[in-house]
Order: C-alpha cells, then structure tokens, then sequence
C-alpha cells in the first residue's frame, strides 16, 4: 500500500489540516516512509490473536448517572477565542 | 547561590524537618538559579509568586510538624500538565494563551502535598519527539556538554530532565508514552520512571495516546523517584482507568536487598551496530546485580522488534482522535479567516497554524490508519501485535523473573540539528528499548549507571511487574548504590 498525491490530500483533509497543494508530494514521500516501516507488522502471525483493547486486566468502573457538576458557563467560555452572550461563537455554518 | 538547588528531595526534606534550611531559602536558590538558565531554555513559563507563596505557607506546615515528605520541595511542571491560571501549552503554538481554569488531578496532589510548583517546563511538542526540537518554545539544550555543539536532553520531557540535571529545581514532573521519561533522563545522567498504567492519574495531563500515557517524577536519586511517585499515584474517579489497588509506601521498599531475585536479560535487545560502550554498560549493570546476590537469567522476549512499528500505528492512530479537539472552538489558537471562509476553513487553517509538522504528521498518520480499508490491514493489526508484546513479558515474569535489565537508549545524546534531515523513522528509534514498556502497561525506570569516553552520562533501564513498583524501585535502588554515578554537568550556561 502507499500514498499517493491524492491519497495524501484526501489525509490532509479527513485531518482537517490544510495543507497547500505543492507540499502534498514530500507529505506522501513521508507518510509513505512511515508506512513502510509498519509494514514489517505483516511479518507477524497474529492468526487467532485479539486486538488488545486494555492493557491492564481491569473493567472500566461505571458511576451512577447524576449530575456531578455544571453551572459553570464563566469558566467554560474563559479560554474560547471567540465567545459572545454567552455562547462559543464560529463562522456560519447553514446557508 | 544555587547550594540547596541541589539538594535531593530526602535531603531538603530532613533539612527542613531540622530546621537547619527553610522552603522558602530552597525555593529562592531555584528561582535564582532559573533565571541565570535562559541558554538551556528548560522552564518557560515561571511562576516565582506562586512558589514564595506555596514555600512560605510549606514552612509554616513543616513547622507545625506533620508535613509529608514532600511538603516545601520546588519543583519544576511539564508544560502538559494543566495548572489552573498558569500558561498550559503542551509546547504548542495551537494552545497558545491557554490557561485552564482546573488543576490536573496530579499536580493538586503535589501542591496537596506542600509541594512548590517553580513554573512549566519545555517538551516536545504534545510529547511528540525525543529530542526536544518540536517545541513551539525553541529547542531545550542538556546542561551536559563535551565540545561546542550544544546536545539534546532528550524527548519528550527534555525540559525536565534538563532542569532536574542543571539544579534548576529539586525533581520534575514528567510524562512518557513510548520512552519520553526514560530517555531524557538516560541522556542528562538522573532517574526516571513511569508507573504501570493506571498508577497515576491521566486526568488534566494534555493527552497523547490515552492507552500508553502515563505520568512520573524524573528526579536526582531513586529514593526521591520512590518519595515523588508515591505522592503523585492513587485512585482518581476522574479517571476510569487510574487503579483503586492501594499506594504502598515506595521509599520503605528501599532495603538494598535483591539477593534471590532473578533478573532476566533478553537477547533481543542486543542490537545490530549499538555501540560498544552501551553493550559495556549493560554487562557492568549485569555483574552489578549479580554482585548484590541477583541470579542473571537469558530470557527471550520475542516480538521487541515490532514493538516500534506496533507503537508507531496505535499511537498516532489515538493522537489523531485526541487532537480532534483542537478546533479552534473552545480554547487556544484560531486562525484568521478570509472573507467567505466557513468553519471547514476555519478548522483546515487554524490547525495548519496551531501544529507543529511532526504533530501533523502524526496527526495524518493516525487518520490513515484508522480510515475505512485499511483500519483491519494497521490498527487491528497493530493491536493484536501488541496484545503478543505484553505476552511476552507475561511469559517471562510467569517463570519467576522478578525484574529485566536493559540499555536505556541505543546512544548517549546527540547534537541538537544532527537528526534534521533524517527520516522521522530513524529519531523513532530512539525509543527501541522503552516503548515495549508502554505497549505492556508495565512499570520501567531508567537509572544512571556511566559516562561514555566524550564523558556524556548513559543510562540502564529496569522493567518490572505490573504494580510491583516498590520491587522495581528497589532492584533500580542496589544498580545506583552499586554504579556509584556521581558525575554533574560542569556550569558553563
């Protein structure tokens, strides 16, 4: 498998990163390096073997499921970069 | 000035218990030293009002008897720790401004403890890296040095390690992914270690890779890495993963007494072209422990060679998840718009300013591998690898190998610049020897055991069993009485 031109622009764009037009071929030289070096996995057999989802033999606890916090708008907006009356503000997202 | 900068955590402990030093005359020694350390570009937030105030309000602790053992003891905070009201950044241009408005639930512990925060530290960005070169800050530079080259301190706590080895501060809160504890303080000659996973808090850590992320002190002897973890460790509920298995008392494990225990040596970690002085070190730290009474067995621990390649799937792939939340939305860094740019742009741009190239990378790599297609051909993949690392180390501690001793990194630090025009894949091999620990969850340290022949410090790693980090503590505890490492950078900054 490898990345191409395009590959890579369609990465940049799932990613949400943008990234200009001319710098997407060293992007797919790079990415491919990186690949490359994963492909070394397919030399293992992982026939029968479960994907780990935990690495510690423990269950995620559950909580009760109570309102534990809020009330809190103050704090929230603080560090938003464009906050008004009390909401996050973002371009317009409907026509 | 700078005398009690240099004190261990157990030293300035007693001393202040005594009476014979306060916090406040450590914390200012620290804060004199920090200032006089603009060229190792270790701390880069500084908060000297808030540790004259934490180092008074410690004194008057201590002398009302009953202090913990941290209480008054300065420390340096990694910059991916969130301290409320004070610059949090993970080293990234994308937090900039950001000060969050909680505490990360291991900090408070610290600060519960009467511990002094100094300021933040300097990283890799996102604790992406392993030589310090990501940061939005600019480089740090080891205090370590041979020849005009300034050298790395390592990565991704590079800042960290820089500070604890140049007496900036008493220890420093470190994080470690894949090595990011454990070979910085190989590469700047102090102790290093990362709990098993789930002994301390992820909770306020900026998060990287959520399952392989965990927290731990980076200090000046083992006795105070035992003191400092314990301190830092416990149950959280604001982590479901965070263990509820009780915190033992880490510093009383200490009894120098390893005679019986069985120490394990894998053969695949003997390196094709690692330098001699490594292999050296290692066979040293071997007659160490077998001087002390250990009984050295070979042990194979046969998938250490996909371990990079697994950790280079899984950890992009959950990176790519957790910086979604970068949006420009809710905190940090967003970019500014053009007319008629909606918020896909907004998004596309600001993320494109905010990160740094090696976190876009990342970034893309884990979208790859988790987008449709190829999520089974990587990510699966990778995870079923990983599931057959921590077997390994499953197998061995099951015949009654009680700890494994390893070289701690494949060199000793390199010039800042000598790895730029490398392939991203040859600075990943930085951390051959400790990422098996993380994709494990086990417990490792990194002790310092030699200088090599430019005189630069190198390091042997210690792996535990899962929770036992007493033992491991202990095991790493007789290395450093045996090695007798005692060498310091000469002040030239």
């Amino acid at each position: 498998m490898s990345i191409d031109t395009k590959t890579a622009g369609r990465v940049a764009k799932l990613a949400r990163i943008a990234v200009p037009e001319e710098d997407l071929p060293v992007l797919a030289d790079e990415l491919n390096g990186i690949l490359a070096f994963m492909e070394q996995l397919n030399e293992v057999d992982v026939d029968g073997v479960e994907p780990m989802t935990s690495v510690t033999p423990q269950r995620l606890k559950r909580r009760e499921d109570v309102v534990t916090d809020g009330s809190q708008q103050e704090a929230v907006l603080k560090n938003a970069p464009d906050a008004r009356e009390g909401f996050f503000a973002v371009p317009k997202v409907v026509e | 000035m700078g005398e009690l900068s240099k004190l261990t955590i157990a030293a300035a402990r007693d001393g202040m218990r005594s009476g014979d030093f306060t916090s406040v005359d450590v914390t200012k020694d620290c804060l004199a030293e920090i200032e006089a350390s603009g060229t190792l570009n270790a701390f880069v937030h500084n908060t000297p009002e808030i540790a004259l105030n934490q180092a008074e309000a410690a004194d008057a602790r201590i002398k009302s008897g009953n202090a913990p053992a941290m209480c008054g003891v300065p420390l340096g905070i990694k910059d991916l720790f969130a301290t409320r009201g004070v610059a949090t950044q993970a080293a990234s241009d994308i937090l900039k401004d950001f000060k969050p408005e909680y505490e990360s639930t291991i900090t408070q512990q610290l600060w519960d403890a009467g511990s002094v925060m100094l300021g933040k530290l300097n990283m890799d960005q996102f604790a992406m890296g392993s030589s310090n070169e990501t940061s939005c800050y600019g480089d740090v530079v080891n205090p370590w040095k041979v020849d005009d080259r300034h050298l790395t301190p390592g990565g991704s706590s590079g800042g960290s390690a820089s500070a604890v080895a140049a007496d900036l501060c008493l220890a420093a809160t470190g994080t470690d992914t894949g090595g990011s504890i454990r070979q910085p303080a190989a590469f700047v000659g102090i102790t290093g270690i990362k709990p098993t996973y789930g002994r301390c808090s992820r909770w306020g850590v900026v998060a990287f890779a959520s399952s392989l992320d965990q927290a731990g002190p980076m200090t000046k002897s083992v006795r105070d890495a035992a003191i400092m973890l314990e301190a830092m460790s416990g149950h959280d509920p604001k982590d479901s993963t965070s263990s509820e298995l009780a915190v033992p008392d880490f510093e009383a494990a200490l009894t120098g007494d390893i005679r019986g225990k069985k120490i394990g040596i894998p053969k695949e970690y003997r390196l094709d072209g690692m330098p001699d002085e490594i292999e050296a070190l290692w066979q040293d730290g071997i007659a160490m422990m077998k001087d002390a009474g250990a009984e050295i067995v070979d042990i194979s621990l046969p998938h250490t060679k996909y371990a990079l390649p697994a950790y280079y799937v899984v950890a992009p792939a959950e990176a790519s998840s957790n910086l979604a939340r970068y949006d420009g939305v809710r905190f940090g860094h967003r970019a500014s718009l053009a007319q008629g740019d909606g918020i896909t742009e907004m998004y596309e741009k600001t993320r494109a300013e905010g990160f740094g190239p090696e976190v876009q990378r990342r970034v893309m790599i884990g979208t790859y591998v988790l987008s449709a297609g190829f999520y089974d051909a990587y990510y699966n993949r990778a995870r079923k690898v990983r599931t057959l690392i921590k077997k390994d180390f499953e197998d061995v501690f099951a015949q009654g190998v009680d700890a494994i001793l390893t070289p701690a990194t494949p060199s000793a630090a390199f010039g800042l610049g000598e790895m730029k025009d490398a392939d991203p894949v040859q600075m990943y091999l930085n951390d051959v020897f400790t990422v098996t620990v993380n994709l494990a969850g086990l417990p490792g340290i990194a002790v310092p055991a030699g200088l090599d022949k430019q005189g630069l410090p190198l390091g042997l790693q210690l792996i535990g069993r899962p929770w036992e980090e007493g033992d491991l503590l202990n095991h790493a505890y007789v290395l450093e009485q045996a090695a007798g490492f005692v060498a310091k950078p000469e002040k030239w900054w």
